[in-house]
């Protein structure tokens, strides 16, 4: 395995996801005069403003539309511009989805679909704006990327990389910081996934915030003779199947760890490949077809089943089924 | 100049298809002509909608023959108008329209909705060249086209307009007046709006399913220009077009009064038409089913007679 130049979890930073997307684009839109930059009236939380800052007569302010958002950046994609919308996930996509389908999608224009605020991290706000779906809804979406980093710096690093892609891509932020696990010189590329904990007992693949609570259960985890490999797996689709499959092939038993529903999300996608690749014991961590409520994001991660302790529990349950 | 380059096929400099003014009397044969192959082209689908493809025939005329500034041997110029059809249900008339302007052939018009066709249901991009987006849910070619408007602005493209043809059942959509109030604000007035009035939808009468007046004190408070104009008369057509390229302040918007069905009397004003090709189904007030292809066609021959003023 090659160097991930990842931290010691006793050398964890914390920020918000959604900060290393704002600083990734600001960066993006001073290399490409190309990338313009659209918001529905969340300039500020979604990050999108340094953006704005830097480059005003490149940023669109479309007011409290977020149908509008996606159908005016698919009409700029298509005169070859590079739009960026940003709103909270609970609204983009999850107002919108016919139009990002049919305008965006099956139009095929390259129009980014920044959702902030998603998940459980979103704490005070409450159910209806802790998108739980968005994961779901947009990957089974042809054409679509779809993207959940792990820490700021890789929202960073994502948003670079999708400037310079040219397909419909759906980037998912969380709101309250986390943990910053990898470093500057961590790679990302779109497609693949990472393997951060390497191990031979088990699979653990995980994305967005809690993938730093599958790197901690799989240290404890190694205490109770389990060899967990903790597989970071921030693209969601494609998937990296090579990935998954060389670390399924060794361990057969896996964990899918993810803060959203458990339906349909990165957990729907590895069971999909894996019943018809390589059929093992897959258990998913997620929320269990529930909707969020208000409180700190560290009292609904453990409410919602989510937490270190939750996904230790999975795993003995994936390595008991092997037997 | 390099050897390679010297041998690459001579590039034919786009020039647009409309400089060549037809006559009036023309355009009112080229609407006839396409309202024909409209009918030939439904009743070989066996299904898709009639009424406003063929209220549409005369605004498209008028579009591709004359307003258009495109070239259908290079789609892709990078000067060209664009033309967004949202309500992408009509799309038969404008396929039928491309066909007569050159972009495919017009036997093509036959395999309409069929498997493999690249005249799908509802047009999509990337099926055929000339199309500029794909429609068919309601509601989103309006904001589309001012997101290419707004585009053109911030590349200096002052030459360039874009213009979105709608349904006025459409207008019930919500996303219609994100986008309305979307180009107010950014005086997009390179953005020409053309709602189909022809006072129909699925369910109807626009006011008996959703009432639409004052529909143009409603555009007008969103900051548009607006102009009514007489949607089957392609002469008002084109001058209401050149009127909306000379208002330099706001965009503008055509409610472009069409009758349903215009040219096929027993399908004119009857939105039992609206969603349904000749030839399916007994309608009353229409012939039975297996002559209705053959009248729709008698009437829109008669008319034909009548432009040249030869009398069958
Ligand atoms: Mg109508």
């Amino acid at each position: 395995m090659s160097n991930l130049h990842l931290l010691d979890t006793k050398d964890w930073g914390l920020e918000p996801i959604r900060k290393g997307f704002g600083r990734g684009l600001a960066d993006a839109g001073a290399k490409n005069e190309q990338i313009v930059a659209l918001c529905a009236d969340l300039t500020s939380s979604t990050q999108i403003s340094l953006f704005a800052e830097q480059f005003p007569e490149r940023f669109v302010e479309v007011g409290i539309a977020e149908q509008n958002l996606v159908t005016v950046a698919s009409g700029m994609a298509a005169m070859g511009k590079i739009p960026f919308t940003a709103s909270y996930a609970a609204f983009s996509p999850g107002r919108n989805w016919e139009q990002i389908k049919t305008t965006v999608a099956l139009n095929n224009q390259n129009v980014k679909i920044i959702g902030a605020h998603a998940g459980l991290y979103t704490g005070p706000d409450g159910a209806t704006h802790q998108m739980l779906e968005d994961v779901a809804i947009m990957r089974v979406m042809p054409n679509m990327v779809v993207i959940v980093p792990g820490d700021s710096l890789e929202a960073y690093k994502a948003t670079l990389a999708i400037a310079n892609d040219p397909r419909p891509t759906y980037l998912r932020l969380a709101r309250d910081k986390s943990p910053i696990m990898t470093t500057d010189q961590t790679p990302f590329e779109i497609g693949k996934a990472y393997i951060y904990t390497p191990g031979h007992d088990l699979t653990i693949i995980a994305n967005g915030t809690v993938t730093s609570l599958a790197v901690q259960a799989a240290e404890s985890l190694f205490k109770d003779a389990i060899d967990a490999e903790v597989i970071h797996s921030p693209t969601v689709k494609p998937l990296d199947e090579e990935t998954i499959y060389k670390s399924v092939k060794k361990t057969r038993a896996v964990v899918v760890v993810e803060e959203a529903q458990r339906a349909g999300g990165l957990g729907g996608a590895v069971s999909e490949f894996l019943s018809e690749n390589l059929p093992v014991p897959v258990v998913r961590v997620g929320v269990r077809d529930q909707y969020g409520q208000s409180g700190t994001p560290e009292q609904l991660i453990h409410h919602y089943g989510l937490s270190k302790h939750h996904i230790m529990m999975a795993a003995h349950h994936a390595v008991d089924m092997k037997k | 100049m390099t050897a390679t380059e010297g041998k690459t096929k001579k590039f034919q400099t786009p020039r647009s298809f409309t400089d060549k003014k037809l006559s009036l009397q023309k355009l009112e044969l080229k609407a006839n002509d396409i309202r024909q192959d409209i009918i030939k082209s439904l009743e070989a689908a066996g299904s898709g909608h009639s009424a406003g493809p063929l209220g549409l025939a005369d605004i498209f005329t008028a579009l591709y023959f004359d307003i258009l500034k495109h070239d259908p041997k290079h789609p892709d110029w990078d000067d060209r108008d664009i033309l967004l059809l949202s309500n992408g249900h009509c799309v038969p008339v404008q396929y039928t329209a491309m066909a007569h302007a050159g972009y495919l052939p017009k036997k093509e018009l036959l395999t309409l909705r069929s498997y493999k066709s690249r005249l799908q249901g509802h047009p999509e991009r990337h099926a055929l060249p000339g199309l500029e987006n794909t429609s068919g849910p309601l509601g989103s070619g309006l904001s589309q086209g001012a997101g290419m408007a707004l585009t053109m602005r911030m590349n200096k493209q002052s030459h360039r307009w874009v213009y979105v043809v709608m349904g006025d059942g459409e207008l019930n959509e919500g996303n219609i007046w994100e986008a309305a109030m979307f180009a107010n604000k950014y005086k997009l007035h390179n953005l020409i709006g053309i709602v189909d009035r022809n006072n129909i939808q699925i369910d109807g009468t626009t006011e008996h399913v959703m009432p639409l007046e004052d529909l143009r004190a409603k555009w007008e408070s969103f900051g548009w220009h607006v102009v009514d104009v007489d949607g089957n008369n392609i002469e008002a057509v084109i001058d209401a077009c050149s009127m909306a390229r000379a208002i330099v302040e706001k965009p503008t918007v055509l409610i472009a009064h069409t009758i349903p069905g215009k040219g096929v009397d027993y399908m004119e004003f009857d939105h039992h038409w609206h969603g349904m090709p000749v030839g399916i189904a007994d309608v009353a007030g229409a012939p039975p089913k297996n002559q209705q292809a053959r009248e729709a066609l008698h009437d829109l021959r008669s008319l034909r007679g009548k432009i040249t003023g030869d009398h069958e």
